[in-house]
């Protein structure tokens, strides 16, 4: 079970939480603009990275914030956890949160 | 009885509490302090079972949880009964009562025993090719073969009378293993009173494998005054919790730890309240593996005689139990650890041979040690064999030349042996903790490599042996330092993967791993067949499955199979260590949550007053809803027959508390409604409600239900039941994430409000008396209306919705309140004969009318067009969650389902819910299924049996016949549309 | 015709629970109806407001601020959680709707919807653990702290409420638990299943 750093309550344990999947990817603000093949990708296509991850997640059993979070896919470490809306940190590799 | 092999002094037992346990129904004397292995001992009874494929006699081989043979049938009385417990870590008390397993009809007299004379068919990979062919034999011969001789022992059939618990702890760190390595660690770390330390033991007392060491001392004291006085350091200590009989069986992520706790199993009387078990969900900042190491047994020809054991547990069970498991010892070893057992059971009085594989010269102190004390060692010797069937009788050895060529075998009698291959790390929770293995050539063994956790592996399990140095690895692993003076450790050894035999010995069985009866021929017939791989070769041979988890066999089973392959093992590599370390029971994983427990039973305001009216409830999520109100003898049938009629003719009550309710609030409530739902809000008036029905993004119905305006910035918003923590999930994302600018706050009201729904011509009737401060006539409350005041005397919100297709309230009142107003109202209606009714009576209402249920006519593939409701669809609306959607090529093709009605020729059939549709019964298979039936009810009202569908271009098939499955065959179904009752809708405005 | 009559809240929902012997070393009571209000309001102006209905929402994340009768807790980044005796249920509404107007907020009266408990004792800690996977160490969920957070299968408010003295005079840590009413016989079922071994054992 992943300890989780929630930006607003702390490390919580992760039954407290929820995923919400692939971080940073914005609803279009005028779908209809959008050709069926784009659409299907903002709707259907995630990207399941070896490595360094960002992921939406919500404290729901606790502040009910949803936050975003870079997850190492291969050791499960998380690298950093930030709030909703805010930019990606920068970091590319593992190496660089050490 | 005596015990004749106890001896007159020593050991950690209580001498002062003298117990009787049985085997086999048999007395065996023992005392307090001894498990269920010392005390068999003590009484000279080594053969205890049969092994799993051969059923060959198999005896005590280890002192710990690794133990692979001595597997018994234990009961602790009162329903306490459990198979499969290894002896070597079952606690004794007086009263216990063991038996042997795996055996027909007696231990001794074992019909199975063919097997191991028939062992030609069992080899590896039995289960996979003997029993192939002829396949008819499959159910008629092979499968009642295997499933008796699968598995050991018989599981018990009573329910479990213990209680078990779990607990979630925190600790800065968390040591594993209290042998040297981990109390020095627990000492050092538990300094600072600011760190929790808890250190875990699987023994019942610490100490690890100094319990049994009587003849080494620490700083000029022996290990057992060590021990005592570092413990009462520990304990002292209030930052410090120590936890015996406690296994660290699984190493999760971020340091997560679960350990089992075994509290009652040692005693004949369990305290009241306490539980048996207990699981711990640690979460440690440093976690400090101390988890020591196993002995190797030697891979000989029937290596498995009873009586035949691992050297250092021969040492244990002199030491610690004060059991002389025999009079006459041999001990065949590669190593010189095996010294310190010979000149132990030397000096409790038996007479001991060492036969050591090294050479005299590669040998080190140990050598001169043993023969001063007066043991006999002949080096330069192997083992081939041994003598005995249910007890060891003798080993078969020989002297090996210059060359390494076998000599002439020659027997040394004896009446127990001992075996050592030198020691294996026990990685396992290393390896859990997803470290990798790197194999370390000096120690014959893999052992920790790079960390991945904040975790660090001291001691033995690391490859450090040697008694002090073990110790400051200990310290140091906590972060500081412990010099220490102790007694020297013989440490080294020379690994044989298998004992030299002499060419040409015929078959014989040479076990790797005891548990599973698995021999070196076995692996060497694997490589044969074209295995490789270690993980297959595993599954191949089932070495090292099952509770072993390589724990005795992993590094001889990887030795042989990189003989095999001509290779070394790092480049074999390991199997993955699997949780749980050592067995855990059931009972431990469930814990409190099971009875009452197992899920939180939800109930409304309103439960006590049904359960006094005799309601049936059903499961909907986790609440308890009434189902129907049976009338004395009634059938569910009657009872809804009865309920629907009275709804239709004069009125009903229904609870409908559990429908989920959220408050949307703020000066941008209204947008934020339109983009959740397809339909529009902004110019609902206040006062007035609307259906609304929501989407995924993906264009499915997700949920539906009724919103009432109440202010211009406030919406009470309805859910399904099962839908409320999704839908409010849902638009909690939305609003945060998508469109943080709304003003618009969410709150979850639904257990703030119960609600009574009252339905039918005599429903404003009913409930006009109680209410004071609201206008209820048809002009000044119209349908789809919603108003707030009091009835009864307490507040309300109340709605004019129905979900029958008759007049109908929803009264809100603050929960507190829904019982009595419910009273209140029922009572009112008694002159109109007011009927409970349960949601079996609101799904066949609601689909007398053709009103969906979100979960019944949807499952997560179906537009609100398939449903028939595109006009509810908010086409001018620029956008909305799944509007995009709706427009994709698959959404718009044609061939989709839609929503229709069925008739079944038959009036009184009623079709399966789910019952697949075809268009013609006499297509060949497979047939082309073009819809299923959603719901299907028998209709008093109607007179017949209905049925919703969604069905392939349904809306173009109206009156087309069609078949649908049922048990017996299809039955004919006519398409109509899913309005069975008042299409008009005049009824809803009584 | 009916009369219409005053309904009295109906005193605790668990009435018909059958309670385990006390055991010593823990007391879990249900506490009576009480006031609760749901205060969401930007952090802004909740800082701007200072306090509301007596309470001030100056207030660390998963802290409160108690008086005598009434305390606030701070939830989240906008959500309060005010809870107050029953009968002040109108004027603690009215002053904090008072208070807010023309301000973005929601004060939504959710009295019914909460059931609380007490448990308190030497043991409370870790009978809270054998369900709760917060770390309540004294220097991690001090008194004040109160946070959201799960009890088994139930979500619950948990409040670390000042030290009471038990039966000794010894201060023993003493908690509050709040969860929606239709947990509520889970949740004291499970809290009186974890307390049950401690009156087995010495203390
Ligand atoms: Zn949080």
């Amino acid at each position: 079970m992943l300890l989780i750093e929630c930006p607003h309550c702390g490390p919580r344990a992760e039954i407290e939480f929820r995923c919400g999947g692939e971080a940073h990817i914005a609803r279009p603000a005028d779908p209809s603009a959008l050709d069926d093949n784009a659409w299907a990708e903002f709707l259907f296509y995630r990207s399941s990275p070896k490595g360094v991850h960002a992921e939406r997640w919500n404290h729901a059993h606790g502040c009910q914030r949803w936050f975003n979070a870079l997850r190492d896919t291969m050791s499960d470490r998380i690298l950093a956890t930030y709030p909703a809306g805010a930019a990606r940190p920068n970091i590319t590799t593992i190496e660089a949160a050490r | 009885m005596t015990t004749a092999f106890r001896l007159p002094k020593g050991g950690r037992i209580d001498r002062t509490k003298p117990i009787v346990v049985r085997f086999n129904g048999r007395e065996v004397p023992a005392f307090q302090g001894d498990t269920a292995a010392s005390a068999l001992l003590a009484n000279g009874i080594h053969f205890v079972g049969r092994s799993f494929k051969y059923h060959r006699p198999r005896g005590i081989m280890s002192h710990g949880s690794e133990e692979p043979n001595a597997l018994l049938d234990v009961d602790r009385g009162g329903n306490r009964r459990e198979p499969n417990n290894r002896a070597t870590v079952v606690e004794a008390f007086d009263g216990l009562a063991l038996k042997s397993q795996n055996h027909w009809p007696s231990l001794t007299f074992d019909v199975g025993e063919i097997n191991d004379r028939l062992g030609a068919i069992f080899v590896a990979g039995f289960y996979y090719k003997t029993f192939m062919w002829p396949p008819k034999f499959w159910t008629s011969v092979y499968e009642p073969i295997i499933r008796r001789a699968a598995g050991l022992g018989q599981a018990p059939t009573a329910p479990d009378p213990d209680r078990y618990a779990q607990r979630h702890a925190h600790a800065e760190v968390l040591v594993v293993g209290a042998g040297p390595a981990g109390i020095a660690a627990a000492l050092v770390a538990s300094e600072d009173p600011n760190k929790r330390v808890i250190l875990c033991d699987e023994q019942a007392e610490p100490g690890g494998a100094l319990l049994h060491d009587v003849t080494s001392e620490i700083d000029g004291v022996p290990t057992s005054a060590w021990v005592k006085a570092a413990i009462e350091t520990l304990d002292a200590r209030e930052n410090v919790t120590i936890l015996p009989r406690t296994t660290a069986f699984g190493y999760f992520n971020h340091n997560h730890v679960a350990l089992a706790e075994r509290i009652t199993d040692h005693l004949r009387v369990p305290l009241t309240g306490l539980p048996r078990e207990r699981l711990w969900q640690v979460r440690a900042g440093r976690v400090i593996l101390a988890t020591g190491a196993h002995e190797r047994p030697l891979v000989f020809a029937d290596n498995d005689r009873p009586g035949i054991m691992l050297a250092e547990s021969l040492r244990c069970f002199v030491n610690r139990y004060a059991v002389l498991p025999g009079r006459q010892i041999v001990i065949a070893t590669t190593g010189a650890s095996a010294y310190r057992a010979a000149i132990d059971l030397k000096a409790a009085g038996a007479s001991v041979t060492v036969v050591d594989l090294r050479l005299e010269g590669d040998c080190g102190t140990e050598l001169v040690a043993a023969v001063h004390a007066g043991v006999e060692v002949l080096t330069n010797h192997t083992v081939i064999g041994s003598h005995g069937r249910q007890r060891v009788t003798g080993l078969i050895v020989a002297k090996l030349d210059g060359n390494g060529a076998v000599g002439a075998p020659r027997v040394l009698a004896c009446d127990c042996a001992g075996m050592s291959g030198g020691w294996t790390p026990a990685v396992h929770l290393f390896s859990q903790s997803r470290g990798k293995l790197r194999f370390d050539s000096g120690l014959d063994a893999f052992v920790p490599g790079a960390s991945v956790q904040a975790e660090t592996s001291a001691g033995s399990c690391r490859g450090v042996y040697d008694l002090a140095a073990t110790i400051a690895d200990g310290a140091k692993a906590a972060g500081g330092s412990r010099a220490v003076a102790a007694s020297p450790t013989y440490t080294s050894f020379q690994p044989a993967r298998i004992m030299p035999a002499p060419p040409g010995q015929k078959p014989v069985k040479a076990f790797v791993d005891f548990q599973n009866d698995v021999t070196a021929k076995d692996i060497k017939l694997a490589v044969a067949e074209g295995f490789t791989s270690i993980e297959h070769v595993k599954r191949y041979t089932t070495t090292g499955m099952a509770t072993d988890q390589g724990k005795t066999s992993n590094m001889n089973a990887l030795g042989l199979l990189a003989g095999q392959l001509a290779t070394e093992i790092p480049a074999v590599g390991t199997t993955t260590f699997r949780l749980p370390y050592t067995p855990v029971t059931f009972g431990t994983f469930a814990g409190p949550n099971r009875g009452d427990l197992f899920d939180p039973a939800r109930v409304t305001p309103i439960h006590d007053w049904a359960v006094a009216n005799g309601a049936k409830f059903e499961d909907v999520g986790l609440w308890k809803r009434a189902w129907y109100f049976p009338a004395r003898d009634e059938t569910m049938h009657q009872a809804v027959a009865r309920e629907t009629k009275a709804v239709r003719t004069s009125a009903g009550i229904f609870d409908a508390s559990t429908l989920g309710k959220i408050e949307v609030t703020g000066a941008d409530a209204a947008e934020f409604m339109n983009r959740i739902y397809t339909n529009a809000w902004t110019k609902l008036e206040v006062g007035r409600c609307r259906y609304g029905l929501m989407l995924k993004e993906d264009g499915y119905v997700f949920d539906d239900g009724v919103a009432a305006r109440l202010s211009p910035t406030l919406f009470h918003v309805t859910t399904t039941t099962g839908g409320a923590p999704r839908v409010l999930a849902h638009m909690e994302d939305f609003l945060q994430t998508e469109w943080p600018d709304l003003k618009v706050f969410l709150t979850s009201i639904t257990e703030q409000w119960a609600v009574i729904a009252v339905q039918g011509r005599r429903a404003r009737e009913m409930i006009a008396p109680l209410i004071e401060d609201i206008a209820l006539d048809d002009a000044a409350f119209p349908h789809m209306a919603v108003r707030t005041g009091h009835i009864a005397g307490v507040p309300c919100r109340l709605f004019r919705v129905s979900f029958t297709g008759e007049l109908g309230f929803e009264i809100n009142v603050p929960a507190d309140y829904g019982q009595a107003v419910w009273e209140a109202v029922y009572e009112s209606g008694r002159r109109f004969d007011v009927t409970p009714y349960g949601t079996e009576a609101m799904h066949v209402l609601r689909a007398e009318k053709g009103y969906i249920i979100v979960g019944q006519e949807t499952d997560g593939t179906v537009t609100p067009d398939d449903l028939g409701l595109s006009g509810l669809v908010g086409k001018a609306k620029r956008d909305f969650v799944g509007k995009r959607s709706l427009v994709r090529p698959d959404v718009v093709a044609t061939g989709r389902k839609q929503l229709v009605g069925l008739r079944t020729g038959d009036l009184s059939l009623i079709l399966d819910e789910g019952a697949q549709i075809v268009a013609d019964p006499n297509q060949t298979v497979p047939m082309k299924m073009i819809g299923h039936v959603t719901s299907s009810y028998m209709s008093a009202n109607i007179g017949r049996s209905i049925a919703l569908a969604l069905v392939v271009d349904g809306r173009r098939r109206m009156n087309e016949r069609l078949h649908v499955t049922t048990p017996n065959g299809f039955a004919q179904a006519t398409v109509v549309e899913p309005v069975f009752l008042d299409p008009e809708g005049v009824r809803l405005h009584a | 015709m009916l009369e219409n009559r005053s309904i009295m809240r109906r005193e605790g929902i668990l009435d018909q629970v059958a309670m385990p012997a006390e055991p010593s070393s823990v007391a879990l009571r249900t506490l009576p109806p009480e006031a609760r209000f749901v205060l969401r309001l930007g952090a802004g102006d909740a800082t701007r407001n200072g306090s509301i209905a007596g309470l001030s929402l100056a207030l660390p994340i998963n802290r409160f601020g108690a008086d005598a009768s009434r305390l606030a807790t701070r939830l989240g980044p906008d959500e309060w959680l005010l809870i107050g005796p029953d009968a002040d249920a109108e004027t603690m509404h009215a002053d904090a709707a008072r208070a807010l107007a023309g301000t973005h907020h929601a004060l939504v009266d959710i009295s019914h919807r909460n059931v609380g408990m007490e448990l308190s004792g030497r043991a409370a800690a870790v009978i809270l653990n054998a369900g709760c996977p917060l770390d309540l160490g004294d220097r991690q969920f001090p008194p004040g702290s109160a946070t959201r957070t799960l009890l088994g299968k139930a979500e619950v408010v948990l409040f670390r409420l000042a030290d009471v003295p038990d039966r000794l005079g010894v201060a023993v840590p003493h908690y509050r638990i709040e969860c929606w009413r239709s947990f509520a016989r889970y949740v004291h079922g499970y809290l009186a299943g974890a307390a049950a071994e401690y009156a087995a054992v010495r203390n």
